[in-house]
């Protein structure tokens, strides 16, 4: 029997014109890269490092007053909830705006256009706009998170709500019903579990924001944490940073079974 | 003779609502006590709507055009080290993502060990790495690239084995019948199949990191970001405001990029 073995198709030129294209990309981003090669005393930084997370510092865990961890990490899960909150209330006119079969091709690119810019912008300088028309503390970190999460629940939402049945807006509106009932009970019943599902996901994901916020001063567990960076208190950071994670695993775990429950 | 038969008007009643009411309830009351605590009043931000319109307008009406010059080499270090993160973050996640996928090496022990240190990792914010990098390497672009390889190795590593989990298992076999190594099996059956979604989930990587390098500045890892603290902390909002406008364009100009390959390459 002979054997046919095919050959394998020569490689494309585009493909070796697209590699080369990225070869130069990667050269170019690596000429901006300084190594200054590890610092004189990072030994020791790191053995102190090590030390500090096998000595977390307990005694910043059990701080009940209002300089302690446990006050910090719950104003950090404060934040995410009415962050989140708000945005998942923003959100919904702005992602009626972005959907095709609301209000037409037209205005929903003016929509998208608007969810667009809102997500270009990281929380972080946000946050440091906030900072100053509403001065430092949990507030503006609400805020940044609120008006943050629009670009993208505004874009998850508009997307369910351009792939919805439009049977009951369509038998709503053969019974004459207006803009504003077809919206409350057509439009928001039908799409509801969806919205709920992905306004939980950006609370996972606004958790972990939250956490960082503190580092411009819009409160949280983002502040201690940056600070005892700085001053090297490394049993600090690992007592921080273990709880940080515990904290998360533990919202992400039963936000994601009421997710899995709404479906 | 029999009375005629009276249709019964009883409506079936509706199951029980008290377990809906009282996950509502408690819902409302979660996000209100965690408006209390944060001190949120809608008064308050109304309030300070002026302040905030007087900011803006010191902000962007005008920005402060000739400095947007001295901005253009500190955001070009912000598009490199998100290139290089990005770059080494995707390959290291390679291997993480083979070690991880349940269905190429068939040991839960190896693959849970993984999956959870990636779980691990992934809660862990990039500029608290960042932070943490710049206090080992110092302060400049390496820390915050370190930051990012760290941070893209963890999620594309995540998105690659997810993928290759829901792959079509028919390559596999066949070479597996044919007595394919592990290695033979993952250059024939595996990498050609998710090697579309695996450059997709590299490019959306790359989306989230420019805009996580141009903050990373302000923990001390390189960029644009420095430059926040140098023109806030002197009252320059005008210059504040170009670095926010500059960002803005830079950002929105490589996401349109990437979503465009995006949509070529799926």
């Amino acid at each position: 029997m002979k054997m046919n073995i095919p050959k394998a198709p020569p490689i494309k030129k585009q493909t070796i014109f697209y590699a080369i294209v990225l070869i130069f990309v990667i050269v170019w981003g690596l000429s901006g890269i300084n190594y200054k090669g590890i610092m004189a005393s990072a030994g020791g930084t790191i053995r102190a490092m090590g030390r500090g997370i096998l000595y977390p510092d307990i005694e910043y865990l059990t701080n009940m007053t209002i300089d302690g961890l446990p006050y910090a990490i719950v104003e950090t899960l404060a934040i995410a909830i009415a962050g989140t909150f708000i945005s998942g209330i923003l959100s919904v006119p702005f992602a009626l705006l972005a959907s095709q079969n609301i209000v037409g091709k037209r205005v929903s690119r003016i929509g998208k256009f608007l969810i667009t810019s809102i997500r270009v912008f990281p929380e972080l300088i946000l946050a440091i706009i906030f900072v100053k028309i509403v001065g430092p503390g949990a507030v503006a970190g609400v805020m940044a998170l609120g008006i943050h999460s629009i670009g993208m629940l505004g874009k998850l939402f508009s997307e369910s709500i351009e792939s919805m049945d439009m049977g009951p807006v369509e038998a709503l509106e053969a019974s004459g019903a207006s803009a504003v009932q077809k919206l409350f009970h057509a439009v928001i019943p039908t799409v509801m579990t969806d919205l709920m599902g992905f306004t939980l996901y950006r609370f996972e994901i606004n958790t972990r924001a939250a956490s960082t916020l503190g580092i411009v001063g819009a409160g949280g567990i983002g502040a201690p944490l940056i600070f005892s960076i700085g001053s090297r208190n490394w049993s600090r950071v690992s007592i921080i940073v273990i709880t940080l994670i515990i904290t998360v695993i533990i919202v992400d775990m039963i936000s994601g079974s009421i997710r899995k429950r709404l479906q | 003779m029999r009375p005629p038969h009276e249709f019964s008007q009883k409506i079936p009643q509706k199951p029980s609502d008290i377990k809906r009411y009282l996950s509502i309830l408690l819902f409302i009351l979660l996000i209100y006590s965690a408006g209390k605590f944060t001190r949120f009043s809608v008064r308050d931000l109304i309030e300070g709507m002026n302040e905030g319109a007087g900011f803006l307008k010191e902000l962007f009406f005008p920005p402060d055009w000739a400095y947007m010059r001295r901005l253009i080499d500190p955001m070009k270090e912000t598009i490199q080290i998100s290139i290089v993160g990005t770059f080494f973050g995707s390959i290291f996640a390679i291997p993480l993502a083979i070690l991880s996928a349940r269905n190429f090496l068939q040991k839960p022990l190896i693959t849970g060990f993984f999956r959870n240190f990636l779980g691990l990792f992934r809660t862990i914010p990039s500029l608290v790495f960042a932070a943490l990098f710049a206090s080992v390497f110092g302060l400049g672009s390496f820390p915050g690239m370190m930051a990012l390889v760290v941070f893209t190795s963890g999620l594309v590593a995540k998105l690659g084995f997810e993928a290759i989990e829901s792959i079509d298992p028919g390559p596999v076999e066949a070479l597996e019948s044919c007595g394919a190594s592990k290695l033979s099996i993952l250059r024939y059956a595996i990498i050609p199949q998710i090697l579309p979604q695996y450059l997709s989930f590299v490019l959306y990587s790359f989306e989230i990191n420019i805009r996580a390098s141009a903050v990373l500045g302000y923990v001390g890892a390189g960029g644009i970001a420095n430059y926040y603290n140098r023109t806030l902390s002197f009252l320059q909002y005008d210059r504040a405001g170009s670095i926010v406008i500059l960002t803005f364009v830079v950002v929105m100009a490589l996401d349109l990029v990437s979503s465009r390959i995006r949509e070529r390459l799926l």
